[in-house]
Order: C-alpha cells, then structure tokens, then sequence
C-alpha cells in the first residue's frame, strides 16, 4: 500500500516504499530528524525516545515517550509523533529544552534529545501537580521514574533531575498541551509489505484471529518491546507480523467484586494508572519492571506472550492467582497462569492463539509483596523475581501462594515453601526454617546477572527480608 | 603570577556558563558524524564479518557468496590494501587479520546499498578457521607467561630492609575488572574521495591528526592527503582516541575503492565486542607499616590485561605505576608493571588512563588494613597523606601538597563527617538487615602526557575584517566542555564579549600535528595555544590603537569590545580592526603551545612527567541491605581542586559525572567473558546495554554537594586553571570504600572485608555474609 502517512512534527508524511520492518527511528533519521538517536537499539538507553500521540486516560490524548528504535514505522501508521525538533528550536526552546540546557543537562548531547522527549511527557503528564517531594518526586510532582529508561554517560544526572524539578506547568497557550485536550488519532487497518515481509494491523479480534489461523508463522506484536530487539540485535526478519495492540477487544479494563480483568494489550503504564493502588503487588512490581519508556509501549499479554523465564510480572501474577482466556477461532478458553508455561519459552498457547485478557480473582491475599533481584534499581532484568501472597489471621499461615522467576526454565509456584508454610504459626522460627526450604526452590544457573548460589541463596533471603519487612529492620 | 595565568579583571573565563552547544543538543540540532549519512549523497553502509572464535587461524575466505546478495557492493579484505594492513601505531594490530586473536575480531568488511544488505552480505560470506589455544583471563595469562610490550620497574629506597623492619607487614593479592566506556554514540565514520583521490573522513575520534596518520598510511598515501574533521563525539572518555583509526580506514579504503561515500557505524553489539576497554589489572603487593600506622614501605607487581594487542597498554601501565601512591608518602617503594596478552579486545585508553588502576591497589590496601591495625580508615589515610616537600616515589616534588589537607578539612566540616559518623554508628547497633557506612578518599592526580612530546598544541584564531572572531584548535569536543572553555579563553584573551567569538569544528587541515584530546590537557594545551595567537593579534592591534588613541602600545587595554588606555575615551574592537586592515595588519595567527619543565626517563621511570597534581577528597555514605547485598548511595560531598575555573559549570559538571562514571566501574559495570572451554570462550557475555549496566538514574547520589576549592590558582597554567576531565574519576574510591565499611558492620567490630571490583549487589552480599560468619581478611 501506498497511503500509509503519520503526522511527524504537525506535518503530515507519507511512510513511502521503505522495508517493512524498518524501525521508527532509522525511518525519522533518513528524514533528516536526527535528533534522536540510536544507542543501543534494544529500548535500554532512551536516546531514540519520541513522544507520541495515545489516548489518555484522564484527557483525551496523552504524549507518550516510547523508544523509536523498537517500533517498525508501520505501526505508527495514522499517529502522531513529536521529536526533539518538533517541541522546540535553538531560538524558541521549549521549557523542558529550556531547563536542560541552561542547568548544564547536557555534556555530549547524544542522549538529550531523547531526554528532552521523555522529560516533555512527564511535564505534560495530566496530574501531575505540587506534591512535598522525596528522592524519586520533585516539589513540583515530577516522577524521576519517568526518566528511568534514559541513560546519560556523562552528566552524572544531577542537573537532568534539577532540570526536572524546575519545571513549571504548561501554558494555557502551550500547542502540545492543547493538542491533549483533543481526541488521540484513532487505530488505522494497516497493511504494508516489501520483499522481506509483510506488516499488518487487522481492525477486529476476528480479524486478527483469522490471519493467525492461515499463518501460524505470523509475529505477533503489541508494544514491540521485545521483537524489537529480535529485529535489531538478533537479526530475527518475521515473514508476517500482526499489530494488536490497539484491538478494543483486547484493552478491556473491569474490577467487579470478583475479579479484575486486564486486557492483554493494555500496557503496563495504562493498568498501573487504572488500577491506582487497587493491586498493591501489583503496584510494587510497575516501578521495577523495565522502565518507564518500556512501560509505555509493553503490555500484560506481551509480558506473558514470550513466555520469559525471567519476566518480572509471571512471579506477581501467580502470587495473584491470575488466569489466561485464551481466544482463536476455535473458541476460548481459561487457563490458569500456573498451568501456562510449559518449558523454556513455551507454553499451552497455541499458534492460533491470542491471549485476550488476565483475570486476577478478588479478594486479593492480604499480605503481598514484591522482591527484585538485580544489579540496577531502575531498568534492569532481575536475575530473581519473587511474588508472595499470604494470608495470615491469628497467626497461623491460612494460605500461601509464591510466585518465582529467574530460578528455572519457566516461572513457577514455589509449591514446597509454600506447603511447608501453610498451617504453621508466622513466627521467624518458622520463616528461619522454611527459608531453607525456598533457598532449594527451582533450578537456578549461573550467568552474567548472577551466580546460581546467588539466587538460590537470595530466595532464601527473600522470605527473612519478607518477614522482617513489616518490622523497622 | 605567571604571564599565561595571570587573569585579566572583567575575564570571561570563570564566568557559569552553559555548554557552547547546549541549545544544539537539546533541540536535536547538533550533529554527529552519523547524522551526516542523510546530508550526503550515494553512501555505501559498511558491515563487518566477525570471528566466533577467540583465537584461530583462517584457513579460507570466500567473498564471492556476498557478492550474490542484493546491494552488496563491495568486500573489502587484505589484498584490497595498497599501504599497511594495520591499524595502529606499533603494527601490531592488523587491519584485517590473518589470525583472529578475539571472539568477534573484524576479518572483512561488506559495503552495501542499505545497511541491510551490508548485513545480508556478511552473512553470506564463508570463512574456515582452524581454531588455537586461547588465553581469556589475566591469571592465564600469567600462568602461560603471556606478555607483550616492555615491562617496567619503579623503584626508590630499600623495600627488602623495610619491610624487614616494619611493625606490621601484610600480603594480598587483587584482581579488579575493566570498564566498557559506553559513550553514547558508537564509533562512527564517514569518507569521502575528491577528484585527486583525496580523502575527507568525518570521524568520532580524540585523535584526528592519528586517524589521519594511520588512513594515510593504510592507504599509501602521505597526510597530505587525508583530512580528518571531528565535529563533536557523543562521548569518548579515552575510548576513541585510538580504537577509531581502524574503522576510519576500512571507510577511506571502500571510497578509494568505489568511488563513492562510505560509511562505517559500529552498532552496539559490534561497539562492545570489537572495540577495546579500561585494563582490568591483576595486582599482588606486600605492604609495610610502622607502629603508627604510617606506610613505610610498598612492593607491588602489577599486570595489565591487555588485550590481543598492545594499543595504548604501556602507557597505561605506566600511569598505572606512577599513580600506586595516591595521595600517601610510602618512602619505600618497589613496583614492576607488565602486560598481559590475552584473546580479548584491545584494551585502551579509558578516563583515568591507569592512574586509577594504580590507585585503587593503595586504596584497596588501606581499606583492608585499617581494621587489622586499629584505625578507622579515616585516619589512616590521612595520616599518610603527602606534606609539603615530599617527593613522589618516581622523584617528582608533590607540588601544593598541603591542598590534600584543604579538601580533606573541608569536605570534614561542608559534609558534617563527625555527626553523621556518630549517627550511623547508632543506625547500625539498633538495624541487624540495614547497615550504613561512610568512607572518605582523597585524590592526587598527575596533569600531563606521561610522554612529554604530546605536551604540545596549536590553535589558528582569525579575526575578519568585522571585527568577528573565528577560532580553531586542535582539540576535540567530546562533551567536556572543551569547545566552551576556548571561546571562553579567546574572549578573555581578545577582550571580547562571547558573542562575538564563534568556533570552528576540529579539522586536521587546519591546526596539524595534534595531540590526542586526552590526559585531562585539552584545556591546558589548547587553551595556551588560543592563547598565545589571540596575544599575537592582540599585540599587533596594539600598536594600532597606540597609535590611534597617541598612547604607548604597553598601555593599552583590551575590555568588552573596547580598546583604550588607563584613562580617557575607548576606541570601539570593530574600529580597531577596520583600521587595522587598511594599514595592512596581520588579523589572523596561529598560536602554539609546548608545556614547560618537563622532562620523563621512561627506562629509569625517573623524572618529572606532569606539570601539576590535580586534588580531590569525597566523602559517600551508602546503606546496604544485609538480604540482598543492595545498595543505595545516601550522600556524596565533593572539594575538588581545578585551580581557579575556568568554567564552573561545565567543572562542576565534569566531577559529578567523572565521579558517577568512576562509581560505576566499580559497582556496577560487570564485563563478563565466557571462561569456559565451550564453543562460546572468549565471548563477551555482556554485549548489550540490557546486560552491561551503566549507573542509571537510580544510581545517582540522592544528596550530591560538589564544591570547587577556591583560592586554587595554578601558576603554570591557562588563566590560572587546572585540569578536571580525569581526576574526578577516582574521588569514586570512596563509594567502594563506603561500601567495605557498612559491610564490616555486619561483622564484629575489627572486621576486615575483602571487597571484589566491581562491588556488585552480589558481591556486597557474598562479603557482608563473611562479615557476618566473623572471617575477617587477615592479610
């Protein structure tokens, strides 16, 4: 087709006869907006981050920083995007523009476009407001996690932050600001193909469920945060790839007394917002799951699309009990996560398969937490995840249910603790002697995150740290 | 005051003032050799076939299978070269090699249409190997006696004697890891041919008159016929002032071939596996004190790993041997320095250049022997501190000694040292699962190229018949602020205000023979050479004005725009210069810069390499969490010496980000090798930002105060400044220290911890558990 087109910068350009799997960033590159860059071209370094134009939440549109380098043009047929030469110029910086460059926020510059991109979205984040500020918010509400997919090799980071932190609020007069209080480009069907492959974003889940019926060798993607780095790094070139992220049938968002029920091409962003504290595990794991550029564009049913061993949501979810629905032609069907994965990314789904939404059940265990392990507090694959949720009443552990990741070829229930904890008093004799039992889960290897006595020593750790926790350690 | 740092009043040097570029890059605007690709017509894409072995023999090579592919232009290999196949300056390194020394080395390189089919076409071309023995670690090396390049020895008074008579003596051994610099923007270059068979390179390189040197001689050609522009790099840190001689050749070899622009841009993946990094070094060392905790003597044997071949690894190593002491007076000392060969990268040059290779084996010492004598490791290191009059042990007198105890005493009371002391003492006897801990480290960093011929310069001024002021040096611009602080100096030195000062990009055609932009000197050497051709065209207009304005040329001064005498009216730049020009008055000059008093026995390691020390003293605090080894850096407190700024903000901004690059070496940033016997040894493991972690965000001080000690004038220096790009680096030290401390706390009291580098959450974990189980390092 020849009528794919995307407003870059208000103007609007026709994506032209380029090949299908060609990112966003090389496509807005050999446009000559080399603002933004490419660094690592695997959504970890934020120096090709963009903003772009999605339906929000609280307004009708919000600008949304995702990494350009991660997105084949094709999917941003129809949409909207900002870069660093849209939102200012060297004579009419932009305030975000403005903060960074006379505070000292920029030494070799490669990274700041990206920064400027990342840092613009929070400033126009809707909400955001005054607040008393802590060592991750400024007093003026900004989030230091909205620059956590960013990397900057030579400032240190100090006058980026006081950069963030200086920034007032947008104008009545603010453009970009005003372009939010409009509705967010609507999903277009896009077909697009070349001689190596071919890109499509079907309009309806029957649609797109047919195509995976004729073609099971289609790639299936939403936030593209993870065949992204396949394209780039591993040279992966999908014959056919399907876009869902924009399904309404995939993007539905429900608490009832019940359950809670996630659409599967929600991204994480959007269920941390719409959830707002609703699922307190869920709210630990949002900060420590990639970053906020990630964060952005991955969704629920991505996350557990690949099938990861080391995902950071698996381990939560199973804490939570969640199941799948599982959607094709054939009908659909539930599947409890525990049942999911069935080795080394695989799992039950079939080829012509999508997963439609998770179901977490209601009530949720009362005590929940979320432990990490990794080398890095923002941005990081954990080498251990761990989700706990226990219910505990009159001291007796009534129920436990731990969720593992990092510790075996797929993520999984940590079934002997959690049998060795039922029914005993929640004391640290008990935690003490069951930790040992958990310090023997799963299978752990070594590699460059970790050693495997590391991980096994730190699911061990993770059941003290679980029960100290509540007490000022 | 000397005449080239005396400052003159209403100086725009030292004035805060944002990077020359800064609306450039925040806007998108400024442009790196890359985003010149789209600007150029025609470009072929170049795309590298990489070995799967660490070390082999290639027993074939078939190119043809490439040519197959679509858009594949050209292969370039060996018998495409018309001068040398090498790539470096000790012809070591060939440009394409017959025998592959590392996982991921280079072999032949496809030009294509697209990027794409560049990539196709390396697929498709077929190489056999005979795969060789390989050596991965340095301890292989060692053990293989695999070495390369001259070994040095340092020494000065009788080591044997004193350690025989010192009250407590200790041994160990410490094996530290080396660094991925991780600039931003990968290596990249873009050449070009004219109607001669000239080259143009735009290049990201530290060293353009080298790139030039050494695409010159790979193409048979003299530099004469090679230009070499470096408009800025996003980021070198030491990584790109060797390592992009080779890809610029392999760009200038495919235009000479085809005729048409050539581009080379390494990706990440090939960036980390092809390109070298800061030497991880192997260290044993035996120490003495006296009963009071003073250091009498050292001896140490240090090894560099570096790398399949040479490189920058001497110098290095030699920086590394120079800077063993650090800031303490140890009267006798013995060190031999050597390099290990190994199948790995090339390591290189990298911020620091070995200097905090050298100092972190002392401070690694002190921290592990404060425990063992009975010192809080505080006072130890302060008690050791050089005085005034001490000489380094290669003989060189420790100049403004005394401003070790200024930063120390300083950062002592703006960091409120005491009382935070006491409250962790108190945080940690009522947390068993939290400990804090607080570490102070000092800096002393020598200023100059070991060598003393790189201790040169040249700058080009012109001032156009406007008035308006171009200027050149052969500097580059990597984000230090280097192109800021010259259009600083020229306006102070011109008597202008900044604007009318504009800078052109570093160009090999128009300042030759330059210096690499390294060892912290580019302001010093650069800056002088400005200098000196703005006090040329200065003296001129002199006499034009003295002239002009019936006063003697000694009187006339130079300020804001205007020209005048002690007293009465001024006589506007722009009408100076005008007049000037119709009587035919030279408006332009080329400056230069030779640094005086120099003078380095490298045999002996005898002399006095370095014009001045660069100072420093950090103080961290960390928390660690005893379940996971994790840790969070609570507050850093900074006095640095740079001499009077030259840039404050653009100082500022070089310590806080020397420092947080300088913790990430030695927390973070984990290069892992594949060790094994597998297919995969030799492979870098962590290839990729998602598995090499720089600090991010979350690494940052949560309370960073960086003050600049004042009163800092450095007579032998530009306006009275001082170097700043490396020495920041190491106030580090105090992070890795601060670390040890709260993971002693775990222990009993008297706890020694033997700390890994990097100190990962990990190996936090690992040594707060041994804290823990009551072993203590004993020496």
């Amino acid at each position: 087709m020849t009528n794919l087109a995307l407003t870059v910068n208000g103007e609007r350009t026709a994506i032209g006869a380029v090949p299908v799997h060609t990112s966003a960033l090389d496509w807005l590159r050999d446009r000559g907006l080399t603002g933004a860059k490419e660094g690592c071209a695997e959504g970890e370094c934020g120096a090709c981050s963009v903003l772009v134009a999605r339906p929000g939440i609280d307004t009708p549109t919000e600008w949304t920083a995702v990494n350009a380098c991660l997105l084949p043009i094709a999917s941003l047929d129809g949409q909207e995007v900002i870069t660093s030469e849209g939102l200012g110029t060297p004579a009419a910086l932009h305030p975000v523009q403005e903060e960074l460059a006379v505070r000292g926020g920029s030494q070799c510059g490669f990274c700041t476009p990206g920064f400027v991109c990342s840092m613009a979205a929070e400033y126009y984040r809707p909400g955001r407001s005054a607040c008393a500020g802590d060592h991750e918010h400024g007093a003026n509400g900004f989030d230091l996690h909205a620059l956590s997919g960013n990397l900057c090799r030579c400032t240190g980071y100090r006058p980026i932050r006081d950069a963030a932190y200086a920034l007032g609020s947008p104008g009545e007069n603010d453009a970009f600001g005003a372009r939010a209080a409009e509705p967010a480009p609507a999903a277009v069907a896009t077909g697009m193909h070349s001689s190596e492959g071919e890109f499509i974003r079907p309009t309806t889940l029957d649609a797109a469920l047919a195509l995976l019926t004729d073609r099971p060798d289609a790639q299936v993607v939403a936030g593209c945060t993870d065949t992204g780095v396949q394209v780039n790094i591993f040279g992966s070139r999908p014959a056919l790839t399907v876009a869902i992220d924009r399904l309404d049938e995939l993007r539905e968002f429900e608490v009832s007394a019940g359950e809670v029920r996630l659409g599967a091409a929600l991204t994480l962003t959007e269920i941390e917002r719409r959830l707002a504290g609703r699922v307190p595990l869920l709210s630990e794991v949002f900060p420590q799951f990639a970053s906020r550029l990630i964060r952005n564009g991955a969704t629920i049913g991505g996350n557990l699309g690949t099938g990861s061993p080391i995902g950071d949501l698996p381990p939560a979810l199973l804490a939570l009990d969640a199941s799948l629905v599982l959607a094709s032609r054939r009908g659909e069907r539930v599947v409890p996560l525990a049942d999911y994965f069935t080795g080394y990314r695989q799992t039950v789904k079939a080829a012509d398969e999508l997963i439609r939404t998770i179901v977490i059940p209601l009530p949720l265990a009362p005590m929940t937490a979320f432990h990490k392990i990794a080398k890095r507090r923002f941005d990081d694959i954990s080498s251990v995840a761990i989700g706990y949720a226990l219910d505990i009443r009159d001291g007796i552990v009534r129920d436990a249910r731990i969720g593992l990741g990092g510790v075996a070829a797929t993520p999984l229930r940590a079934r002997d603790t959690e049998a060795a904890l039922i029914g005993q008093p929640w004391t640290e004799t008990t935690v003490r002697t069951v930790a040992a039992v958990m310090a023997n889960e799963g299978t752990p290897m070594d590699d460059h995150r970790a050693s495997s006595s590391y991980r096994s020593a730190m699911l061990g750790q993770s059941l003290l740290r679980f029960y100290f926790g509540g007490l000022d350690v | 005051m000397s005449l080239l740092s005396e400052r003159p009043a209403a100086a725009v040097v030292g004035v805060p003032m944002p990077h020359e570029s800064a609306a450039l890059h925040v806007t998108g605007n400024a442009l790196y050799t890359d985003d010149l690709v789209q600007r150029t017509h025609g470009v072929l894409h170049a795309w590298p076939v990489q070995s799967p072995y660490a070390h082999a023999r290639i027993t074939a090579l078939r190119v043809k299978p490439a040519y197959d592919v679509p858009g594949v232009v050209r292969v370039l290999t060996a018998e495409d070269v018309p001068g040398v196949n090498d790539a470096g300056i000790k012809h070591d390194e060939p440009l394409f090699p017959g025998e592959v020394m590392f996982h991921g080395h280079a072999i032949c390189w496809v030009l294509g249409e697209t990027l794409e089919a560049a990539r196709l076409g390396a697929l498709a071309v077929e190489v056999e190997y005979e795969s060789l023995p390989s050596l991965v670690t340095v301890r292989e090396a060692i053990e293989a006696e695999s070495f390369q390049g001259i070994g040095r020895h340092l020494e000065r008074g009788d080591v044997s004697a004193a350690l025989a008579g010192a009250a407590h003596v200790f041994r160990g051994e410490f094996e530290f890891a080396g660094q991925e610099h991780f600039y931003l923007e990968t290596h990249s270059a873009l050449a070009l041919v004219d109607e001669y068979g000239q080259i143009f390179i735009q290049s990201s390189t530290q060293h353009p008159s080298e790139t030039q040197e050494i695409v010159a001689h790979v193409l048979g050609l003299s530099s004469h016929s090679v230009t070499v522009q470096c408009l800025r790099m996003g980021g070198g840190f030491g990584g790109k002032e060797m390592q992009p001689h080779g890809f610029a050749a392999i760009a200038a070899l495919g235009a000479t071939l085809t005729g048409r622009p050539v581009r080379l841009r390494l990706n990440r993946t090939q960036d980390m596996t092809m390109s070298g990094k800061r030497h991880g070094f192997h260290s044993s060392w035996t120490v003495g004190f006296d009963a009071d905790g003073k250091l009498v003597a050292l001896d140490a044997t240090l090894t560099a790993d570096g790398g399949w071949s040479l490189d920058l690894s001497e110098p290095v190593l030699a920086r590394a041997m120079c800077h063993i002491d650090n800031a303490y007076e140890i009267p006798h000392v013995r060190v031999d320095g050597r390099i290990a060969k190994t199948n790995k990268t090339s390591q290189t040059a990298f911020r620091g250049f070995g200097g905090p290779q050298g100092m972190l084996v002392i401070e690694d010492i002190l921290g592990r022997c404060a425990p063992l004598l009975g010192y809080d490791a505080l006072e130890l290191r302060r008690r050791n501190f050089y005085q005034p009059g001490d000489s380094t042990p290669y003989a060189q007198p420790v100049r403004h000694a005394d401003r070790l105890e200024s930063c120390w005493s300083q950062v002592l009371s703006g960091g409120e040292v005491a009382a935070r002391q006491a409250e962790i003492a108190a945080f940690n006897a009522s947390h068993d699962h939290v400990k804090r801990g607080l570490a102070m480290t000092p800096v002393k960093f020598g200023i100059s190229f070991n060598l003393t011929a790189f201790n040169q310069a040249g700058a080009l001024v012109h001032v156009y018949k406007d008035g308006s002021v171009l200027i050149n040096h052969g500097g580059t611009e990597m984000g230090q602020g280097l192109h800021t602080k010259m259009l600083q100096v020229a306006a102070t030195a011109l008597g202008l205000p900044l604007s009318r000062v504009r800078l052109a990009p570093t160009r090999t055609d128009k300042v030759p023979n330059t210096s690499a932009t390294a060892a912290s000197s580019g302001a010093d050497l650069n800056g002088a050479a400005v200098k000196n051709a703005c006090e040329q065209i200065r003296e001129r207009l002199a006499q034009v004005a003295a002239g002009r304005l019936g006063i003697s040329p000694s009187d006339v001064r130079f300020a804001d725009g205007v020209v005048r005498g002690l007293s009465g009216d001024g006589l506007p730049w722009n009408e100076l210069v005008a007049a000037a020009y119709m009587q035919r008055v030279q408006l332009w000059a080329a400056g230069f810069y030779r640094t005086e008093g120099l003078h380095w026995d490298a045999n002996a390691m005898r002399g006095e390499p370095f014009k001045y020390f660069a100072y420093g003293v950090a103080a961290s605090e960390v928390e660690v969490d005893g379940f996971t080894g994790a840790y969070r850096l609570r507050r850093v407190d900074i006095v640095h010496d740079v001499g009077d700024s030259l840039s404050p903000l653009i100082d500022i901004g070089q310590i806080e980000g020397g420092f947080v690059q300088g913790a990430g070496w030695l927390t973070l940033e984990d290069l892992r090798w594949d060790e094994s016997t597998g297919e995969r040894r030799g492979r870098l493991a962590t290839q990729a930002a998602s598995t090499y972690k720089l600090p991010s965000f979350s690494e940052m001080p949560e309370v960073f105060n960086v003050q600049l000690l004042e009163k800092a004038h450095e007579d032998g220096a530009v306006y009275g400044s001082k170097a700043v790009g490396e020495p920041p680096l190491m106030l580090a030290f105090s992070v890795r220290e601060a670390l040890r401390h709260a993971a002693a706390a775990f222990g009993p009291a008297g706890t020694s911890v033997d700390l890994p580098s990097p100190a990962t959450p990990e190996a936090v974990y690992w040594a707060l558990q041994r804290a823990r189980g009551g072993v203590s390092w004993s020496g």
